[in-house]
Order: C-alpha cells, then structure tokens, then sequence
C-alpha cells in the first residue's frame, strides 16, 4: 500500500480562499461561539458585517487554527491568545523581511 | 517497545509536586509548541512533553506509571507486565494527542484516544501538518513532489499503528514560504465511523544561492562594473522565468534599487523582482590595470567620504 493511486490536489490557502463562518469553525474542529469569540478579540477579520455573511480567507483558516491550538496546548485565555497570535504574525513579517535583507548583505563577503 | 522517562522529559525528579509537573510542562510547551518554536525537532518534542505530561499531570497514571518502578533506563526495552496489566483499566485522556502517543503509553493505558469505551460517537479524525521543503523554481512552474508521512491508521482491532504513506502532491504554481496546503481527508482516520481529518502541507523553500523570496516579490543581488554603473548599460538579469534585460541608468551607485514589475512569484497581481544594485571593481592585479586606475584619479578627482566631513 506504497504507491499512491493518484496527484493529490489541495487548496493553497491564500487570500483567494473563502470560506463562511460555520466552514471555518469546521475546518478548526471547533464550533461556532469559539470563533466568534476570536472574531470578537480582534483575532479573526472576516469580511462582511453580520456573522451570516462573514467571509475568511485562507490566511484568517491559518491564523484561526494556529489560535485554536495554542489556546488549548498552553492553556492561553482569549486576550493572552490574541497577543501571541498578533506578536506571531509580526515575527514571521520580520523573519521574512531579515531573510531577505541577510541575503543581500551576504553579497561580496 | 522502548522505556519512556517521564520525569526526564519534563526534567523533574520523581517526587516532584504536581504543581513542579505543571510549571516544568508549560515552560517545556511554550519552548516546543510548533506555533511558536523554530527548534529543529520541535513537533516531535512538543509530542513527548505533552505525552509526559498527560501521564504526570493525572495521579492516576502517575501511580500506574510510577508502579514500573524506577529501575528503568530511557530507551531500554520494554514489555508490559503480563497478566492484570494496566490495558484492562479504563484511563481517561484530556488530549485528542493521545491516539498519536507512543506505543509505550498505549501499551500502559490504551491507544484508543480520547474516547472512553460505551461511548461509541463517531469523532472526526485528527489534522495533521506536515513540512513541505521545494525549491523556489516548484514554486514558480508548479510541480508534483512526493512526500512520506508517517500516518497514524486505525486497524481492526481498533488500535492505532503508525505507518508511512507515500503520498504525491501537485504543488500550484505561485505558492508562498509559510502558506499552507490543504489536502481534505488526508489526516488521521476517524473513529466510529467519523470523517478523517484533513492534511495542512506548510510549505519551506530550500534556500536557493541568489534569489531570496519575500512573500511572492523576489530578492536579488546583481553585480555591475563602474563602467556600467557610470554610463548606464543594458545587463542581463536571472529570473526564475528566465533571463531578462534590465537597463542600467548612466550614474547608477551600490545600493540603488531597480524593480522589474511581475517578475517575481506568478499570482494575480504576480510578485515583483526587486535587483539591488552593487558595484564590482576589477582587480588591479597587472600593470596595465593598475595605471588605468591611476588614470581613473587623476580624470576624476572625487572624495567619496564628503559627507562624512573627512
């Protein structure tokens, strides 16, 4: 049972995916009053204005389910989550940005 | 199966208090949590900490666990006592963890996860997120690339083995350093009859030697000589899609940045190429190059160090 049948062919999860309120709460495994608590705490940023009509793109999916999963293994309340999850997104921002300026600076030496 | 050291691994003695278990575990678990570390080996540490300490944490199997005894090394054989072993007890879990906890804990306390016997609710079958390492030039054509997993898969007896999987993944063009791929259904099977969980592929990208991603924009140095950089000139640019002349402006100095709009990673609006420009003297390694850079000087007499009033 080695040899895979066929290409398996996934979503990238870009801002070009969306999903609704009750998907996202799916897709996390958990239901809809956690993330409309997140929703709430400014973790989540859904388009549209009433939860029927929130639309999360697949960045929100990833920071959802990242929120989620340090909420429940370090045992986080819901501001101590929204603060890890906002200083988590600025450190991958920065990551990125000194990768790239590491790289360039490299140049010549 | 091997011997686990609980203690060890949460680097508490044997009779440490519940609430020593409790602050060692959280540090441990702020340390290793995928989320937040960039520790090689992190997922796997994370699993072994929470396994510990979903023993230690639990007076119970803290006692069922403590009556092996403390004659045992970590990583030496292990067969579970024959007989009235711990396996005909009923232990609770507080994890969903707990179906992918190692063969020692389920040969002490059942592999089952989370569900107690009598309660037969079909549950949706874990998530699973695994690293996926391509090169940048996958990410720019699109590619299939095969990985191997190792996949925690419900036998008939209802227990839990781990086997790897081979699976083969189309990787769309234009993915990013960080994004993730969904593979719906992928993940660890359901129990009673539940759907399987889904699979999320992080995608890294191997380092390549001289073009650097930032999101879908691309990064890259480019060597010039003074006469280039002095009178302008048209160079040839690497790109992932291919070389691409880019025009150099007369009076061009290290350090000037030049973009090439859409050259970056595809997308809709694809990334740009961001070139930062870095002048390269030729060596004055012969006579002849040496008294061509005398006559530089005395042509162009400059100090470079104005602004710094020197």
């Amino acid at each position: 049972m080695n040899t895979p049948a066929s290409d398996l062919e996934g979503v990238v999860l870009d801002e070009r995916v969306t999903v609704t309120f009750t998907e996202l709460a799916q897709l996390c495994g958990s239901d809809d009053e956690v993330v409309r608590l997140l929703v709430a705490e400014g973790v989540l940023h859904p388009l549209g204005s009433r939860p029927e009509e929130w639309r999360f793109s697949g960045i929100e999916i990833r920071r959802a389910r990242r929120a989620l999963r340090l909420q429940r293994d370090l045992d986080l309340n819901l501001a101590g989550t929204a603060l890890a999850i906002d200083l988590l997104d600025e450190v991958d921002a920065l990551r990125a940005r000194i990768r790239a300026l590491e790289a360039l600076l490299e140049f010549g030496a | 199966m091997e011997y686990k050291d609980y203690y060890k691994i949460l680097g508490v003695s044997r009779d440490a208090s519940q609430d020593d278990i409790k602050r060692a575990f959280r540090k441990l678990a702020r340390k290793y949590h995928p989320d937040v570390s960039k520790e090689p080996n992190a997922e796997a540490r994370f699993k072994e900490v929470n396994e510990a300490n979903e023993v230690l944490r639990d007076p119970e199997k803290r006692a069922a666990y403590d009556a092996l005894g403390s004659g045992w090394q970590s990583g030496q054989e292990f067969r579970p006592p024959p007989g009235e072993g711990f396996s005909h007890r009923e232990f609770r879990f507080s994890t969903e963890d707990a179906a992918e906890f190692s063969d020692f804990f389920s040969s002490l306390f059942g592999g089952r996860g989370a569900a107690p016997r009598g309660e037969p609710r079909p549950r949706r079958g874990r998530d699973q997120t695994a690293r996926l390492r391509i090169r940048l030039e996958d990410a720019f054509h699109g590619a299939t690339r095969q990985l191997q997993i190792d996949a925690p898969e419900l036998g008939p007896d209802g227990q839990v083995a781990r086997r790897p999987r081979t699976l083969n993944v189309r990787i769309p063009a234009g993915v990013t350093q960080g994004q993730q791929i969904r593979l719906a259904g992928q993940g660890s099977p359901g129990v009673k009859g539940g759907t399987a969980g889904d699979l999320f592929l992080e995608i890294d990208f191997e380092p390549h030697p001289f073009l650097h991603p930032e999101g879908k924009n691309i990064h890259l140095n480019l060597p010039i000589s003074p006469w280039e950089a002095a009178l302008g000139a048209t160079v040839s640019v690497p790109t992932l899609g291919g070389p691409v002349s880019l025009k150099i402006p007369p009076g061009t100095q290290t350090g000037r940045r030049l973009r090439l709009k859409g050259r970056g990673l595809p997308g809709d609006p694809p990334g740009d190429a961001y070139i930062q420009i870095e002048i390269v003297t030729p060596p004055a390694d012969t006579e002849e190059a040496k008294a061509a850079y005398r006559r530089l000087a005395e042509a162009c007499p400059f100090n470079p160090r104005a602004k710094l009033g020197v």
